[in-house]
């Protein structure tokens, strides 16, 4: 399992219900059920991955964010998590919207795209950025939606979500120093995950 | 939705490999079923293992249908614990020998590539059950059984009357309370899966939805919840076939010797066709001639026969469809055929909820599977997918996998390795989520 998906892992409490969107090879919600007896289920577009997931005994559905979660019913889980994803829906906005509504807690992550190394290729060369985080050309790339750290803290105010947690790791997924200052995270975070919820939730 | 002969084996091609027919003493097969029928021995009567519920069945249509006979098979071994049983629903035209040569035809069981010792689902870990379906016409209740059997004496199919066209209408939650009846027989509380594909699908989908405390697994393979107008259509052409046939007699056939043969063999290969695609019927059989009859050049040579030039066996897939046809009325019963189509169209899991399919799996703990195959046009993935929305709707614990394949709707009866490996994977997790002991063999990823 990715060392981000291990800080993940340890914001959510044992024996909740949780809903994987983007679940991949299931390495997470394997490791919920395992070691933190969650009902951890997943949803995941590759259907090569759902195949892989379903036949190790995980609860994979084949499906997207954008089209699938509208048939999930309200609270249904505990905490619905989008792994680096984000930046790749259709309608992020409206994605985060289904995930409060059917988790009390959604976590985040998405690639950081304020990142320091970003911001200095696109200034010095005055081409889109390649990086070892971007790393598809501009006309291949799946990330239709890249936003930065005060971009996503800003969308939460406008949607009035409450970030219980948040921090910045680079691409190992080892957690960044910038935790107090959201300006420094944003420039040296290569990755940002969120642990969000409802406003007029404790 | 399926047979044994149903599969593209190469042997299958060829005519001169025919069933012996499943043709009751009562019921001799017709002459002159000419164009594409051959004469065949009637051959003798097979016994089927079967559970007597004398008390019978209340049925969807109000009828108190009894005594009724569930005929069935068991494979592997119940636990001491009574928790590792599987029941295997079959399709429209299958049976309960779906792990062991066919009594009657001889053939390999249905699904013996899928189950048994080592196999995706293990004999040597569940206890697998498979039973006749009512209305079936393979040793279960069904319109060839006699509307009167004289209790307490010997048994005598010559002298009784069978139903006919007289047997009540059944529905799939019909066929379902006689497999419950047989699962409490056999002493078994909970069963760890109930799995099908097709018809034997929809039975899965609602044994979760009619006895959702006895399901811990279910798996609905290439199915829906409902069927669709033009799976209606297509059975209604089979039918019209059989209704056609001047043997069919008013489905009172056995008073005169005869089976409407023809009118159950073009119903079969028109349903064959449905179960198939156009890649797999190119990739077989593409537009190949027969050898000795014709050729593409001269299509109508005047020296040939008229007939045999415009209507023999020109193309190899007619005589593959041909071939289908007439194994098929040798084991199959044509009231049967009628009965069975008819509870397939009546399915619809949404018709008491208003339409929403959500509606009987509400509060339902069973973890599903649905599975369907990226070429089956019969009951394809689009279908699937609004089960497992409903299934979510419902707070469901559910998988879902579309298994690519060309082969079509009869994909599930084939050699698809994805498919192996979801079948295994899926009923280990739902062993080890239920608590049965340890995996005596190793599940391969």
């Amino acid at each position: 399992m990715r060392l981000d998906q291990r800080l993940i892992a340890e914001m959510i409490t044992p024996g909740t219900r949780v809903l994987d969107i983007g679940s991949g090879d299931g390495a997470l919600i394997d490791y919920l059920f395992r070691t933190r007896g969650c009902d951890a289920r997943g949803i995941e577009l590759d259907m090569g991955e759902v195949t892989r997931s379903v036949a190790h005994g995980l609860p994979v559905v084949h499906g997207d964010a954008d089209h699938d979660l509208e048939h999930y019913p309200d609270g249904g889980f505990d905490y619905v998590v989008l792994q680096r994803t984000l930046q790749a829906v259709e309608r992020p906005r409206e994605v985060l919207r289904q995930m409060l509504r059917i988790g009390r807690y959604a976590i985040v992550s998405f690639p950081n795209f304020g990142h320091w190394e970003l911001r200095l290729k696109l200034l010095t060369t005055g081409r889109m950025p390649n990086t070892a985080v971007w790393n598809t050309p501009w006309y291949a790339t799946p990330n239709i939606h890249p936003c930065t750290i005060r971009d996503f803290l800003a969308l939460c105010r406008e949607e009035g979500y409450r970030v219980h947690d948040w921090m910045a790791v680079d691409e190992d997924g080892e957690r960044a120093p910038w935790r107090r200052s959201i300006r420094l995270a944003n420039l040296f975070g290569e990755q940002a995950l969120f642990l969000l919820g409802k406003a007029d939730q404790r | 939705m399926w047979n044994a002969d149903s599969q593209f084996s190469d042997s299958s091609l060829s005519p001169d490999v025919l069933d012996p027919g499943d043709i009751r003493p009562y019921v001799a097969l017709a002459q002159g079923v000419s164009v594409f029928m051959d004469q065949t021995d009637i051959p003798a009567p097979v016994e089927h293992d079967r559970a007597v519920f004398p008390d019978g069945l209340t049925l969807d249509c109000g009828t108190v249908l009894a005594p009724v006979e569930i005929a069935y098979r068991t494979y592997g071994t119940l636990s001491a614990n009574r928790d590792n049983a599987v029941l295997v629903c079959h399709a429209l035209t299958g049976d309960q020998y779906l792990a062991e040569p066919h009594p009657l035809t001889g053939r390999p069981g249905w699904w013996t590539r899928m189950v048994g010792p080592g196999k995706p689902i293990d004999t040597d870990r569940f206890f697998v059950i498979c039973s006749n379906v009512l209305g079936g016409c393979m040793g279960s209740t069904g319109p060839r059984s006699p509307r009167s059997p004289a209790s307490g004496k010997q048994r005598n199919t010559d002298a009784d009357e069978p139903w006919g066209t007289d047997f009540p209408p059944v529905t799939i939650r019909d066929m379902v309370r006689g497999q419950h009846a047989l699962v409490r027989h056999l002493g078994i509380g909970r069963l760890l899966a109930v799995v099908g594909g097709s018809m034997g699908g929809m039975q899965v989908l609602e044994w979760a939805a009619t006895y959702p405390e006895m399901v811990f697994a279910a798996m609905p393979i290439a199915t829906a919840p409902f069927h669709s107008a033009q799976n209606i259509a297509f059975n209604e052409v089979s039918r019209q076939a059989i209704f056609a046939d001047p043997d069919w007699h008013g489905g009172r056939y056995w008073e005169d010797g005869a089976i409407p043969a023809r009118g159950l063999a073009v119903a079969r290969m028109m349903a064959h066709i449905t179960y198939l695609s156009e890649e797999a019927l190119t990739r077989k059989f593409g537009r190949r001639v027969r050898r000795e009859k014709t050729t593409p050049a001269t299509p109508c040579t005047v020296s040939e026969s008229q007939s045999l030039s415009l209507f023999g066996e020109i193309f190899e897939v007619e005589s593959y469809l041909r071939h289908q046809g007439s194994s098929f009325v040798r084991r199959f019963d044509a009231n049967s055929y009628l009965t069975i189509t008819r509870a397939m169209d009546w399915m619809d899991l949404g018709a008491e909820h208003d339409g929403d399919y959500a509606g009987p799996f509400a509060g339902t703990q069973t973890r599903f599977c649905v599975i369907s195959f990226s070429s089956d046009w019969l009951f394809p993935t689009s279908q699937s997918r609004i089960l497992v929305r409903a299934l979510n709707r419902a707070a469901a614990n559910v998988s879902f996998v579309e298994i690519e394949s060309d082969k079509g709707h009869d994909a599930f009866l084939l050699d698809e390795p994805d498919f192996d490996r979801t079948v295994r994977g899926f009923l280990s997790g739902a062993a080890e989520h239920a608590g049965l002991g340890q995996t005596r063999t190793t599940v391969s990823g």
